[in-house]
């Protein structure tokens, strides 16, 4: 178990080296990403402006407050709570991202499932764990909305933030095949038939 | 009692931002109960940061979590409250209004094939408003619960057969535990609704999960039934956010309802470890902020 501090953008290596249980904090750009941002993105054909090649994404739809652009604030707005969402629903997302986009790093809660697992592998990617629930500590990490794309999608538009010490977030699926979540839900089965007894439940 | 009708307003407003930034000090209480016992090494360092968090937002009077949900305020009426029913449900969804508009709020409502957000949290049956009522002399009471979308995204509704008894709810539970894994935000309070018709056991899961920690079923056979799936809940190994640990659950709550001979309806709906609620209580002597 390590801890690594990134500077972002990142290479495939730096990806690639990292493991589940491994602890991450990222530094400079951050993306938010959300349903509406994919489906547009992928389904409906629209383009980003923004150059996400190495990058990471963090599935969000934040709490913002306009107040025009200003040198503070310079895409007219500021954060009032920044956190994050399930990532489960955007699973068929993963493989367009990374391979479209070269995004390396999908940031977000409740994991992935095996496609993006084989994504990851493939193209050299992670998912990394921040806590759910946890925004008013996570908009502390965050400097700056610096840009806004796709923003008639707007609380799901595509947001360049400006972070800081974001983490520590831990590698949670990793380009080796790891997968925490798959760990445990495998854990917690094997547990179902004891737990079920202990309920005086007849098999 | 009258009741004016600008103060519900007033309040419908500022109770939507309290639950969203405030957490009730039964689920503080539950988190403490939670870190004593975790053994897990992940789970204790992710239930370290959920406690953080809620110091954090009540530093900066910030939003506990991003997710501003889908408002649902429950209305209890005492007898001799005179109020006009239908004012006071827009007075409700003006208040709702405002609250998303005025702090600003993230409106997290849509319509649901255009998903046309009119950024005002409020749309055609939402805020979601429940109406009872109560013999409590002189009271209204208005509970507000912004039920975030992680916990409401997985939730189940099983006809069972009577056949398959009080053994068919206890096994849905559990499975309804493992299926939801770290999607629904664990710790949960598990709620779980047993009998009535399809929505009405719906209706109760939401009931169940929203309750208080420490409350208990008002039907005997159903506190008896919480009781015994609280005890073992955690044995799963879920643990916070799906990572594994002790802490899967505060609690597992259950309410019933009567039902028909051919039914055994069992529902599960889950809320995260973000348990947010708060209430404003009126009365003769004006309004009174709580949980």
């Amino acid at each position: 178990m390590a801890h690594y501090d990134f500077q972002m953008p990142i290479t495939e290596q730096q990806a690639r080296q990292l493991r589940v249980n491994d602890t991450v904090s990222l530094n400079g750009t951050l993306y938010g990403i959300r349903d509406a941002t994919q489906i547009h993105m992928f389904d409906h054909g629209r383009k980003t402006r923004f150059d996400m090649r190495g990058h990471a994404v963090i599935h969000t739809a934040p709490n913002v407050k306009w107040v025009g652009e200003t040198e503070a604030a310079p895409s007219g707005y500021d954060s009032i709570c920044i956190g994050t969402t399930t990532s489960a629903r955007m699973e068929r997302f993963t493989r367009p991202l990374m391979e479209q986009y070269g995004v390396r790093i999908i940031i977000g809660k409740g994991g992935l499932f095996a496609a993006s697992q084989k994504a990851f592998a493939n193209l050299g990617g992670v998912y990394l764990a921040v806590v759910g629930g946890a925004a008013a500590l996570e908009t502390t990490w965050i400097e700056q909305i610096e840009e806004v794309d796709l923003d008639d999608l707007n609380p799901e538009s595509l947001w360049k933030f400006r972070v800081k010490n974001f983490g520590p977030l831990l590698v949670s699926m990793d380009a080796h095949g790891g997968n925490l979540y798959t760990d445990v839900n495998t854990a917690a089965r094997d547990k179902r038939a004891e737990v079920l007894a202990a309920l005086g439940v007849k098999s | 009692m009258k009741v004016d009708l600008k103060q519900i307003e007033e309040a419908s407003k500022e109770i939507y931002i309290r639950a969203l930034k405030l957490l009730p000090p039964d689920i503080k209480e539950g988190f403490k109960r939670l870190d004593a016992a975790e053994t897990h090494p992940t789970g204790k360092a992710i239930l370290g940061t959920m406690i953080k968090n809620i110091t954090v937002a009540e530093a900066n009077t910030n939003l506990l979590c991003q997710d501003t949900g889908i408002p649902i305020y429950s209305v209890v009426i005492g007898s001799g409250v005179e109020v006009d029913g239908y004012a006071l449900k827009q007075a409700i969804i003006k208040g709702c209004a405002r609250a998303t508009q005025e702090h600003p709020l993230r409106s997290s409502v849509v319509h649901p094939t255009t998903r046309k957000n009119d950024h005002t949290s409020c749309g055609r049956f939402v805020p979601v408003i429940n109406i009872d009522f109560s013999d409590q002399a002189n009271e209204l009471s208005i509970e507000m619960i912004p039920k975030g979308s992680g916990s409401e995204f997985n939730s189940w509704l099983k006809m069972a057969l009577p056949a398959d008894g009080v053994d068919a709810i206890k096994t849905f539970v559990i499975d309804c535990v493992l299926e939801a894994g770290g999607k629904t935000c664990p710790p949960t309070i598990v709620g779980v609704g047993v009998g009535g018709t399809a929505d009405l056991c719906v209706h109760l899961s939401k009931v169940a999960a929203t309750r208080a920690l420490g409350s208990a079923c008002a039907d005997p056979e159903g506190a008896a039934l919480e009781k015994e799936l609280s005890a073992v809940v955690n044995k799963l190994g879920v643990g916070p956010q799906g990572l594994g640990g002790d802490s899967t659950s505060f609690a597992v709550h259950v309410e019933t309802a009567a039902t028909h001979i051919t039914l055994n309806p069992v529902a599960v709906n889950m809320q995260c470890h973000s348990a947010r609620r708060s209430r404003a209580t009126f009365t003769a002597g004006g309004v009174a902020y709580g949980f």
